[in-house]
């Protein structure tokens, strides 16, 4: 006789196959089809920030760090749209597939397992970042923004930051009691990461402990200095260390957003 | 009609969830080409009992195997040859009607192509050709059971897990699948079946499990069970101490349940006892009538009380 110990579910590195791909390919084509909703208001914000901030705010400030403010923030756009492309999809909109439309449950009798079913969810979330920033990534260039043909690596960085900020998204999708839940870390993650991550205002205006939490915590400042470094050819040693840190929190929270899945999901 | 390889096989099969057990170590098989059926009350354990078999929930004691895999280590390949009708539905609101097929289909690789093709037959059998492109929300209750059920068939399963098929389905639906299903028998497949109807588990199913509070309580083929329990008769009159004594006088042999405000009399003796007896006792609402399934299970499950 098998006895099984009582807690159903173990920790481990996921097992995955190709079939991860499935998943991946059931969300791209509910994308497709909602394209004309999901995607041209996508267009839109970029240009409202770039006129505002850019060239409205812009005109008051000289210069960040020896360049134009609009050159400053239009990098932390593309940043920025990376980090609420995953983010949400991988809370809002995964939230909504498990609990409320039962997908995970469908998928999941069909010869697909449930951290390929997760891990599907994550890669798309990376996906929504890479589509999402890739759009801000052309606007701003038609903005005359981009000075380097470094930026063509971006969409690479937005799929790795993308995984990255879906996998943190998934950890809380895994504990949500409801959906009103995300708006702690919506307000209480996504915004202060919006504001204070280098994005706006270089983080040497704030105060040295700040700064220091700022680079050691926050995953949108490792975004926005590798982002700004492409799009404005300023590849400095740093952002290698950025680059790492970006690598290392993925893995992490890949893992073990796909743990917490399952400890939910199977009963 | 079937073989004796069993296909399913449980023993002390148990699931709990935390302190409370859902399955209570049964044992059972299902034979290849068998239709079983698994009846008992609600929250007897039958959902909880078929998700085990697709892997869905794991088990916290004993043993399941499917076509000689066990649940536990070869799922995928289980889940492959199974068709899950689940009780809950469970179909992709993001989708048309036949668009679920298709990207249903493709959790199982099957080929552009050949799924359109399954899609479309299964569509056409199921009288939802009409609904092709109509999104999910915008279907009715019985529409959506018979989706999930051609959705069930899209990998051409050789077990087929149905799971209260036939829940919220009009008559002609209701025989719309059991035609599906008994086609399904002959082309020897194996099936499992939840239902909550008797006429439909004594119409559908070789063999029936009872269930009640996660252990079987009595196996075997709808017409034994009701000889064995019930007897061949059934005589329904309005519940009445005086005549209870009377009836009680009349056939010592006899059983006596009730049921609310209705005595039923089960005999095992042939037919005609209870037509002799009314014809010198004329009683007013009076009901003869053959013995069924229901019988069986609201005497086991014990819902009446004993007289
Ligand atoms: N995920 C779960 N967590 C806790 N308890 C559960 C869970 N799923 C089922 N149960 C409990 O297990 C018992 C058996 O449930 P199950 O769904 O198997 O019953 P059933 O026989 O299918 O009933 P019905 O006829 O109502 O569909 C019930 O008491 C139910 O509350
Ligand atoms: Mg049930």
């Amino acid at each position: 006789m098998t006895k099984i110990s009582d807690s159903p579910v173990k920790f481990a590195v996921p097992r995955l196959t190709y079939k991860v791909w499935r998943v991946w390919r059931r969300n791209f084509d509910v994308f497709m089809k909602t394209i004309r909703v999901n995607f041209l208001p996508s267009l839109l914000e970029p240009i409202l920030y770039l006129v505002a901030l850019g060239v409205g705010l812009g005109g008051f400030i000289q210069s960040v760090e020896g360049m134009p403010y609009i050159d400053f923030i239009a990098p932390s756009l593309v940043a920025i749209s990376i980090m609420y492309g995953s983010f949400f999809e991988c809370t809002y909109a995964s939230f909504v597939r498990m609990y409320f439309q039962k997908t995970f449950d469908a998928i999941i009798a069909t010869p697909v397992s449930v951290e390929e079913v997760i891990a599907g969810e994550l890669l798309w979330g990376a996906t929504r970042a890479t589509i999402n920033s890739t759009t801000v990534l052309l606007v701003i260039a038609a903005f005359g923004v981009v000075s380097s043909p470094l930026f063509l690596l971006v969409p690479l960085i937005a799929f790795l930051g993308g995984l990255m900020f879906a996998s943190i998204a998934m950890c809380f999708t895994a504990i949500a009691p409801n959906i009103d839940f995300f708006n702690y870390p919506a307000f209480l993650l996504v915004t202060p990461m919006f504001l204070l991550s280098g994005t706006f205002f270089p983080l040497s205006q704030l105060p040295p402990l700040v700064q220091t939490a700022a680079q050691v915590l926050l995953p949108l400042t490792h975004v926005v200095n590798i982002t700004r470094g492409l799009v404005l050819g300023r590849t400095e040693a740093f952002l290698l260390l950025s680059l790492v840190w970006i690598v290392v929190v993925t893995i992490v929270f890949f893992v073990l957003s796909i743990n917490l899945m399952k400890k939910r999901l199977i009963k | 009609m079937f073989s004796s390889e069993s296909l399913i096989s449980a023993h002390d099969l148990t699931k709990k969830f935390g302190s409370f057990t859902a399955v209570d170590h049964i044992d059972f098989e299902v034979y290849k080409g068998e239709c079983v059926g698994f009846l008992g009350p609600n929250g007897a354990g039958k959902t909880t009992t078929v998700r085990m078999i697709y892997c869905f929930l794991p088990l916290t004691e004993g043993e399941l195997s499917v076509a000689g895999m066990s649940v536990a280590t070869q799922a995928r390949e289980i889940k492959n040859m199974v068709g899950v009708a689940p009780q809950e539905d469970n179909l992709d609101f993001d989708f048309s009607v036949i668009k679920n097929l298709q990207v249903y289909a493709r959790y199982f690789d099957i080929s552009k192509a050949e799924a359109e093709k399954r899609a479309k037959e299964q569509l056409t059998f199921f009288q939802l050709e009409e609904k092709k492109n109509v999104l999910i929300s915008e279907l009715s209750t019985g529409m959506k059971r018979r989706l999930i059920l051609a959705r069930a068939l899209i990998n051409e399963p050789q077990i087929l897990l149905l799971d209260e098929p036939t829940t919220g389905l009009d008559p002609q639906a209701r025989h719309l699948v059991w035609e599906e299903v008994r086609s399904l028998r002959k082309r020897g497949v194996t099936i499992i079946l939840t239902t909550h109807y008797m006429d439909e588990a004594a119409a559908l199913c070789d063999r029936i499990l009872l269930m009640d509070n996660g252990k079987v309580i009595e196996q075997g083929r709808p017409s034994e069970l009701i000889k064995k329990h019930i007897g061949a008769d059934v005589l329904e009159v309005d519940n009445d101490e005086k005549l209870l004594q009377t009836l009680k006088a009349e056939f010592p042999d006899a059983q006596f349940e009730t049921f609310g405000d209705r005595i039923h009399v089960f005999t095992t003796q042939p037919h005609g006892v209870f037509e002799r007896f009314l014809e010198k006792n004329p009683f007013t609402n009076v009901t003869i009538r053959n013995a069924n399934l229901e019988d069986v299970f609201l005497k086991l499950t014990g819902r009446g009380l004993k007289a």
